[in-house]
């Protein structure tokens, strides 16, 4: 057991924290939290793609590029989700999803 | 075992505790503080990697712009103290149990493969060569997703104040 932080130990951290998120995806049914789990697993990925970039591909910058603009797409998508969460809570006083079922049927 | 790998563990340590306690507690504001502090030392993380511009933007971005607006957001919808519903004990057990086996997948993978270290000289990664490759229009360049963002970025923001804003009411 090496001990020395280095590409694995980055990874560990980096589907633990995926995986994580993905729990919380499934066990969650409050529209907030499950934006939460979508913010963590978004992380994950954007952890990886450093990690990569730092130890196999040191001499180029692409997995860096990828983070920022990941970082800029869930800033976006958290401000969408949020903005449609409280047009939900208006019509429905609640946001869990079991109450915001019209388009199932 | 240096002073840098003590650091280490304890920015992992941090990030996958907070992680686990956003996702378990049934307090919901105390889920976007969990997640707040799981972002931060994600920040430390890309800090000891020496990424010093990710990390700043992973401080501005998501601790000071996407934490802030789930706690308002929060304010917004929750009745305060209001402890969220308890799931069903099924639900959780299969969740966590997928979660298990993929992680241990993954796991299973991760320890099979073997990656091939360069031998290329590392370069150097400071603002002033992200801001020279960010508007380059080479083959190296990232002019053109650059400004994709950027009208992803508009696009969003409109969307958002006609998705927020109040509908008129009827008129009488």
């Amino acid at each position: 057991m090496n001990l020395e932080p280095g590409l694995y130990h980055l990874l560990f951290i980096s589907a633990a924290l995926l995986f994580i998120g993905v729990y919380g995806f499934f066990t969650r049914r409050n529209l907030i939290t499950m934006l939460m789990s979508i913010e963590l697993i978004l992380n994950s990925v954007n952890l990886n793609f450093i990690a990569f970039n730092k130890y196999l591909w040191p001499h180029k910058m692409d997995g860096l590029f990828f983070t920022v603009f990941i970082i800029a797409i869930a800033a976006a998508e958290a401000a969408v989700a949020i903005a449609i969460i409280i047009n939900l809570y208006r019509s429905h006083n609640s946001i869990d999803v079991e109450n915001a079922e019209e388009l199932k049927y | 075992m240096n002073g840098s790998d003590i650091i280490f563990y304890l920015l992992a340590a941090l990030t996958l505790v907070c992680g686990v306690l956003s996702v378990s507690t049934r307090h919901i504001f105390r889920a976007a503080i969990y997640l707040l502090f799981t972002l931060i030392g994600i920040a430390g993380i890309y800090f000891w990697l020496d990424y010093q511009f990710i990390a700043a933007v992973q401080i501005v971005v998501y601790v000071g712009g996407i934490v802030v607006l789930i706690i308002f957001s929060i304010f917004l919808t929750q009745q305060a103290g209001e402890k969220l519903p308890k799931q069903k004990i099924g639900r959780k057990i299969f969740s966590a149990l997928a979660v298990f086996c993929g992680f241990a997948l993954t796991m299973l993978q991760l320890s099979q493969n073997i990656f091939f270290l360069p031998e290329k000289e590392a370069i150097p990664v400071n603002v002033a060569e992200i801001g020279k490759k960010m508007l380059s229009t080479n083959a190296e360049g990232y002019a053109l997703p650059f400004e994709v963002v950027s009208m992803l970025l508009l696009a969003a923001m409109i969307g958002c104040i006609v998705i927020a804003l109040r509908s008129k009411p009827e008129t009488k």
